[in-house]
């Protein structure tokens, strides 16, 4: 490892010799030698981003249906709305901590927006607001817990995640006598928030769910977050090593609620988009997802540890995830297939990071 | 050595501090005077009371007796964050590091220089990092590469350079050199007297007189709490510092012991005891 290292003198005279070579000239010189090569393979998204490219590949050959603009269309479609979930699920990752009642969150953002809305006849927008709040309220309960009690956030989330199923089912059949909520198709401030949340613009000769964009959107703000603000380096170095972190004044608790909201406003978005692109709710949806949004993190290099990951990453790993979701079906195989698929590429991925992490940090 | 260093207020005073946690008295009697340039080194074993002086300094504890006085003004530290604000910062042994991190990153974290709209300066922050590091003497390839990889000595000193860029005045450290092997803790002597050079005092905390004498100005030594001894160093030399830690009468006790399980340990230990000129006649 000290092989990376040159330090002037002959304590660390070894270190001139690394396998680079030309170590004894000046500094710049030496950080030309770097190559291209190496530095891309110190990003974490590079495993994800060979993984995409190989199943894209691979799809584009045995699915015919595949390559035509809409089937695309509707990959990216698929990946746009986990990828949302993913880039702020991904985030909470980078700092250390796990959301498993991210899934039903977002059912439950769209419930409480639909059941405000619909009993009280309200406005759509209002209860889209009662939404916002509900929701981040939730986020905020997850962080709050986990720096009040300590815990592992797996367990509190597990916990939260039972909670927020039991109600979804509960609430909805106590007040519409249904598993599924009323249609607000008809409601006020219907297609202007359908516009907003759900819109399918034409590009190219296709309708394409604004999600899509919304998606980029979302992988734009938390890539310049997590690298271009004090709150990024906060979120890396909370994960990375939470008491350093507390030792060099980084406010670590509210860091870390902080992250949970995070979630919650991107499942409050999602559930925005369910209710106005699928105007009655099922209460039951959304479970399982959470584990779909955490395997689009770690298929984008996210370690389970925390402390490391990237908000492209994520959405590379979202895109995949779409992909495989939708490409089984182009290539017309029984899509039970998907999960063992899913599998599949979720232990090639995890191994795949770990090697390119351990060479990038030995070699230069 | 201490020639140079002017004659005003010390940078930090103690003067008979003592402190006790409920019956156990930690340390009692201690003084301590540490100037501008100037290398006060703490030395003891471990249970000395060093971790507990340390931490009356840093800001942790307060005393329970005598004074403490910054730049002739006696002070009582609430928090460490009150400390740093007079200029004593503390390099701990684990060093507040994150290992996955670029070293400039880690360099600012928690003090990030910043734009507005919440974006950081980043170009600053990598030249600083190089220059700061650089002026220290430590010439890094690449800032960006996580603080990590590098060995244990230079990041003992990047955590020394940051101390220093952020105003410290007074620097604590900790067993810096307790972890490290012969030529990395070389390494971070060599920076405890760059520190020095640039005017700052250094508290230099350790259980090892060989890494203490070469770079200390004033050694105090420290057993069970209480202060054993407080040299310039014009006034002892380095075996008898070895002798005053090691304990002379210890030493001997440890040689009979050892005797009726290795004479042949037992002899070099009584040698060396007799070197050190702790042992008083043959046994």
């Amino acid at each position: 490892m000290a092989q990376i290292i040159d330090v002037d003198g002959d304590a660390a005279g070894a270190a001139a010799e690394g396998p680079s070579g030309g170590g004894a000239g000046g500094a710049d010189e030496r950080v030309a030698a770097r190559s291209p090569l190496r530095q891309a393979l110190g990003r974490p998204e590079l495993g994800a981003l060979i993984g995409a490219i190989a199943l894209f590949v691979f799809f584009s050959l045995t699915a015919d249906a595949f390559l035509r603009t809409s089937s695309f269309a509707t990959v990216l479609y698929s990946s746009s709305t986990f990828g949302i979930m993913a880039v702020a699920v991904a985030l909470l990752m980078i700092g250390g901590e796990f959301d498993l009642s991210a899934g039903v969150m977002v059912t439950s953002a769209s419930l409480v927006a639909a059941l405000v809305s619909y009993q009280l006849t309200l406005n759509l927008w209002v209860g889209v607001a009662i939404s916002l709040v509900v929701t981040l309220g939730i986020g905020f309960l997850n962080g709050l817990l986990y720096v009040k009690t300590g815990l592992p956030s797996f367990i509190i989330t597990l916990g939260t995640f039972f909670m927020l199923r039991g109600l979804n089912l509960g609430v909805t059949k106590a007040t519409t006598g249904d598993v599924a909520t009323n249609s607000v198709a008809d409601m006020d401030g219907f297609e202007q928030a359908k516009t907003v949340f759900a819109a399918q613009p034409e590009i190219f000769g296709v309708n394409i769910y604004i999600t899509v964009f919304w998606w980029l959107a979302f992988i734009v703000v938390a890539t310049w977050l997590l690298l271009r603000t004090r709150v990024g380096n906060w979120i890396f170095a909370v994960g990375g090593a939470a008491s350093s972190a507390r030792a060099v004044g980084v406010p670590v608790t509210r860091t870390k609620i902080g992250l949970f909201m995070g979630v919650a406003f991107a499942a409050w978005f999602s559930g925005m988009h369910l209710l106005f692109a699928f105007p009655s709710v099922q209460s039951g949806e959304g479970v399982g997802n959470e584990f779909g949004y955490i395997i689009c993190a770690v298929i984008g290099g996210c370690l389970l540890t925390g402390g490391y990951g990237s908000a492209i990453g994520a959405a590379i790993g979202a895109f995949i995830y779409g992909m495989a979701n939708k490409g089984i079906v182009y290539a017309g195989w029984n899509p039970d297939w998907f999960y063992f698929f899913l599998g599949v590429l979720l232990l090639i991925a995890t191994i795949v990071n770990l090697v390119v992490r351990r060479r990038a940090e030995t070699a230069t | 050595m201490t020639d140079d260093v002017d004659a005003t207020a010390p940078l930090i005073k103690l003067t008979d501090v003592g402190k006790r946690y409920g019956n156990v008295i930690a340390l009692r009697g201690v003084s301590l005077s540490v100037a501008g340039g100037e290398v006060t080194c703490v030395l003891g074993d471990n249970g000395a009371g060093k971790s507990t002086l340390i931490k009356i300094v840093s800001g942790v504890h307060r005393p329970d007796e005598g004074s403490f006085e910054v730049g002739g003004e006696p002070v009582s530290f609430a928090s460490p964050r009150d400390a740093l604000s007079r200029g004593i910062a503390t390099v701990y042994q684990d060093l507040a590091v994150v290992p996955l991190m670029p070293v400039w990153r880690n360099f600012f974290l928690g003090s990030e220089r910043r734009r507005g709209f919440g974006r950081i300066d980043v170009g600053f922050m990598r030249r600083t990092t190089k220059s700061e590091l650089l002026e220290m003497g430590i010439d890094l390839r690449d800032v960006d590469q996580p603080i990590g990889t590098l060995s244990g000595g230079e990041r003992q000193c990047v955590a020394i350079a940051r101390a220093v860029y952020f105003g410290a005045k007074v620097l604590i450290l900790d067993e810096p050199t307790a972890a490290l092997g012969v030529k990395q803790a070389g390494v971070v002597l060599r920076y405890i007297v760059q520190a020095r050079e640039r005017g700052l005092g250094v508290i230099f905390i350790t259980h090892n007189p060989h890494h203490a004498y070469p770079v200390g100005d004033r050694f105090l030594i420290l057993n069970r709490g209480r202060s054993v001894g407080y040299h310039d160093k014009r006034d002892i030399t380095r075996d008898q510092l070895t002798a005053l830690m090691a304990g002379g009468t210890e030493l001997e006790q440890l040689a009979h012991e050892l005797e009726t399980v290795s004479a042949g340990a037992a002899r070099e230990l009584t040698e060396e005891a007799k070197d050190l000129g702790v042992t008083p006649t043959d046994d």
